[in-house]
């Protein structure tokens, strides 16, 4: 696939999304977030910033958190994106409502993917590696505190091993290409 | 009870949890066309010219829309065109649409719009805007068309003058021994919620006019509307889905009239307005900024005797709902005291800033700094307790406010009790200011609070309760959901009165003013009072229906039906009765025939009494009841580098009745770290043409995770005898004393006066240093 340096140029690509193949039709300069929503009507992933300050547009790629207002589209293809929508019913989310760890809820796709990120990175987090992943988010309506609790029950419980998002696959993420590798 | 005082989970949980959720950014059409922006980039300039020629050749471009032609709006004050004309008055102000097919072309059309500025002298504080020689701002201010109860001052910066005059000011002053004067400034700063603001419109070819806004207030959207433009109001039909945050942000009304502009302009298409973070924080309207002046007296023992006070407000370059809040600083002018010579000016000034919306307090949050700060002052004149100077001067029932209410045990909460809880709370006794040794000093500080709400007189809540065949209940209500879980408060309150199961009574989130009761708007702390209010009502008025089915059927005087267990019976024979699913869609009879039909449950509700503001001295009744609370921080101060952590933060409010505990403590503690971030360290920054130089969220900065400090949050339950179970208003009331009670532990450490926010170690180190060298920097 060759991308020209014209940005309004449309291509076809494929992006691995929830475990499901989509082919959609893309400006190769749009943003994974808007081709989320405004192609494949993912909303959950929120606009807040468009700056990667908020982190409510939070996904996970490859087990990491990532956000999709800083990422290209083109920089999706071939990875494992899991969208707060192919997260249903796991544990996380059950201790969210549980612990009132939301209010107004616009960030509560990205406070629930950068948690349940963390969780399937690290089961048992210490306290200061769970300070440094969820500062990168901002909720303007809670004190933080539920947020917290709601995370630190799964924690407790030790349920965050099986917590794997329906559908992902383990990714081979130490493969490193080039941006026009991962194009090709 | 049942049902209140449960922490049921939220009627919204599932939704938001799941990404479900859908908010006005969320919605997307085929046919939609986009709306880009073109902001000034001054503070203060007149448009020179505007070249369209490149953006009108563009690909997609369905329109380009300048100023003129348009009606000035204003919701006291009529003062502002929703595009500027011939002149910009704040950085951010919108000069140009552009409509386009995609936001990509939109975009790009806009940014080939060429603008030539003549930059004008900047009025960057209010003070400034006060002095007799500064320009002006709104030269046809004693033209411009407003509503009665506002005062605007012809030939000076003043868009409105609340004037409070309470008792006898000489005979206060001469029976005071102690009295302190100081002053306090606050730049704007902004809301910063989550969701930006988004419109969406159409208009049809039959006229009507169709809004999806993210607001506070679509009820007012469609009133203004149809007010400004000419529209039958019941053509202007305003949807609001959930809303991403609020806090005052969304009650002004402003995107919506570009979307409608946009639109009309576009032959009726439906166009989306959506802010970008930036524009979110500049061209939308901020959270208000206040210099003020206060003069505290009392007697040697420490009885408030009189106070002055001047509170100039930074209304930005338009008055909106700054004039409002201007008057609503007026109404709770001091701290919650009793104090019987009252002197206050309040001012909503134009500057060259962005102009104001309410901010979570309405002005209270605001003057407490001032007040609360100016206590403290007097405390350490006097060589008191600051805690005990509070609570013997805390206003009581039999006391009057600054607005000359009387008081009684339903209209104000207990603050004694709220004081002697965070006494206990903040282990006073051990100390106000300890040493740790190695350069850092522990502080506490604090601040009581009050507030009524200040909505107009007249403000009308209602609630519809349609039954489904089962027997279960939609809940229809004007109240948007913001964040705050209002409407599962109604939906605890229904199924109490209805006694039926919570999962039975269905809440319908979404707002449309054509077929939901109108909730005047979702401000003020008012929502489970009134809408609550109208619930009971309409509970009660399908309640009745139900009996009366039952008493046809079952051939037996309404009076002697009970109800219960979602069925209604006769009260001495619980065997003989029928399920409200036999009676939802009225009564069938065996053979066929059928009587009633579907019960639909009606209620409303408008607060008694209120009165506006008497011009000359003030008096009048502006709310139902005030909840009180006593706020503290404690921080720990580096006293080498000035920075500080707060380590805690406590609330004790007297809620009137809990009505879902976790809700309760999400909201105090919610507005507490509001709070503190605006104390701590929020506000615009601006330079000498009045531009704003962090309209970012990584320059302006809320707490993040780990910033915060632990929480502490207690209620007292004093009934308001009116209201729904007695509950009283508390969405706001958790930020209320946060600034003031961070100022007061910071200055206690570091032992100087810092009368300003945001309480910066900068601003420390700089008043540090000016005590240290007897020379204020």
């Amino acid at each position: 696939m060759k991308i020209s340096k014209d940005t309004y140029q449309k291509i076809t690509i494929k992006l691995k999304i929830n475990g499901e193949i989509v082919e959609t039709d893309i400006h190769v300069s749009d943003l994974l977030l808007n081709v989320l929503r405004d192609k494949l009507g993912l909303t959950g992933a929120k606009p807040g910033c468009l700056n990667g300050d908020c982190g409510a547009c939070t996904v996970i790629m490859n087990q990491k958190p990532m956000k999709s207002c800083l990422l290209l589209a083109i920089e999706a293809i071939r990875e494992e994106i899991t969208t707060i929508e192919g997260l249903l019913n796991s544990t996380i989310q059950k201790e969210f409502v549980n612990h009132f760890a939301f209010q107004c809820g616009y960030c509560t796709p990205g406070f629930v993917m950068v948690s349940h990120a963390l969780l399937m990175n690290d089961p048992n987090p210490d306290k200061k590696t769970v300070i440094e992943w969820l500062s990168s988010n901002i909720c303007r309506c809670t004190g933080y505190q539920e947020i917290e609790k709601a995370l630190y029950s799964v924690i407790k419980g030790g349920n965050a091993c099986g917590l794997k998002p329906k559908n992902t696959v383990k990714s081979n993420g130490a493969k490193k290409t080039d941006e026009t590798g991962r194009l090709n | 009870m049942v049902m209140i005082g449960k922490s049921v989970a939220r009627k919204d949980a599932w939704e938001k949890v799941t990404g479900q959720a859908k908010y006005t950014g969320d919605s997307q059409e085929g046919d939609m066309l986009y709306v880009e922006k073109v902001i000034s980039p001054y503070g203060h300039a007149l448009i020179k010219k505007i070249d369209l020629s490149r953006a009108r050749q563009l690909a997609g471009v369905k329109a380009v829309i300048t100023g003129g032609n348009l009606p000035l709006t204003g919701e006291e004050i009529r003062d502002r065109y929703p595009i500027a004309y011939k002149r910009v008055r704040y950085h951010g102000e919108v000069v140009a649409l552009v409509v386009a097919d995609t936001p990509k072309r939109a975009r790009q059309a806009a940014d080939t719009i060429h603008i030539t500025y003549a930059p004008l002298p900047v009025i960057n504080t209010p003070r400034q805007a006060l002095d007799p020689k500064a320009p002006l701002i709104h030269e046809d201010l004693g033209q411009y068309k407003k509503i009665s109860k506002v005062y605007p001052e012809q030939g000076t910066n003043i868009a409105n003058r609340t004037k409070i005059r309470k008792g006898n000011m000489l005979k206060g002053w001469s029976e005071s021994d102690v009295v302190v004067e100081e002053s306090y400034s606050l730049r704007p700063s902004d809301h910063a919620a989550m969701e930006t603001r988004c419109a969406l419109a159409s208009i049809r070819a039959d006229g009507k006019v169709f809004i999806t806004s993210s607001s506070q207030a679509p009820f007012m959207i469609k009133r203004l509307i149809s007010e400004y433009f000419g529209i039958d109001i019941g053509d202007v039909i305003v949807t609001t889905p959930l809303v991403g945050g609020g806090y005052g942000g969304k009650a002004s009304v402003q995107l919506e009239l570009l979307a409608y502009i946009a639109s009309r302009a576009s032959g009726g298409r439906l166009v989306k307005v959506q802010n970008t973070r930036e524009e979110d924080m500049l061209t939308s309207p901020c959270h208000i900024g206040l210099d003020a002046t206060i003069k505290l007296g009392c007697s040697q023992k420490g009885k408030l005797k009189a106070v002055k006070i001047l509170y100039l407000w930074d209304g930005g370059a338009y008055s909106d709902k700054a004039v409002s809040l201007s008057r609503a600083g007026a109404v709770d002018c001091t701290g919650p005291y009793q104090i019987e010579n009252v002197s206050c000016d309040s001012l909503c000034m134009y500057t060259n800033h962005p102009y104001a919306s309410p901010y979570r307090g309405y002005s209270h949050s605001e003057v407490l700094f001032a007040f609360e700060r100016t206590m403290d002052s007097l405390a350490n004149k006097l060589g008191m307790d600051p805690l005990e100077l509070r609570r013997m001067n805390a206003i009581l029932p039999g006391h009057t406010t600054p607005t000359q209410v009387l008081l009684n045990s339903s209209s104000v909460g207990n603050l004694p009790a709220c004081i002697h809880r965070l006494k206990k709370l903040m282990e006073w006794e051990k100390g106000q200011r300890i040493d740790l040794g190695n350069f850092k000093v522990k502080a506490k500080g604090i601040s009581c609070v009050w507030k009524t709400s200040t909505i107009d007189t007249n403000a009308s809540s209602g609630v519809i309760l349609i039954f489904n065949p089962d027997g279960s209940v939609n809940l229809v209500s004007g109240v948007i959901e913001i964040g705050t879980g209002s409407k599962t408060i109604l939906a605890q309150i229904v199924s109490e009165r209805l006694k039926i199961n919570l999962e039975k009574v269905k809440v319908q989130m979404k707002v449309n003013t054509q077929s939901t009761p109108e909730h005047w708007k979702t401000v003020a702390s008012r929502g489970t009072f009134m809408a609550g209010r109208a619930a009971l009502q309409a509970a009660d008025d399908a309640i009745s229906q139900l009996k009366h089915l039952a008493s046809c059927v079952l051939r037996a005087p309404v009076e002697d039906f009970e109800i219960g267990g979602e069925r209604v019976f006769l009260r001495d024979d619980p065997s003989k009765g029928l399920s409200y699913k036999e009676l939802a869609y009225g009564y069938t009879y065996p053979n066929g025939n059928a009587i009633g039909g579907q019960i639909i449950g009606r209620g409303h509700y408008v607060l008694r009494h209120l009165t506006p503001l008497n011009p000359e001295t003030g008096a009048g009744k502006p709310g139902p009841e005030w909840t009180v609370g006593a706020q503290g921080v404690e921080v720990e101060l580096d006293t080498r580098e000035y920075t500080y952590r707060i380590t805690k933060s406590i609330s004790v409010i007297d809620a009137g009745k809990v009505m879902n505990p976790k809700m309760a403590e999400g909201q105090i503690t919610g507005a507490m770290s509001m709070g503190l971030a605006f104390g701590g360290r929020e506000t615009f920054y601006f330079d000498d043409l009045g531009r704003v130089m962090n309209p970012q969220l990584r320059t302006y900065r809320p707490l993040r995770y780990g910033e915060n400090p632990e929480y502490v949050c207690e209620f007292i339950e004093t009934p308001q005898k009116d209201s729904p179970y007695g509950l009283r208003g508390l969405g706001e009331h958790g930020l209320l004393g946060m600034p003031a009670a961070l100022g007061n532990s910071l200055s206690l450490a570091a032992g100087v006066h810092l009368n300003e926010l945001p309480l910066l170690p900068e601003l420390i180190w700089r008043k540090r240093k000016g005590a240290d060298e007897g020379d204020l920097l």
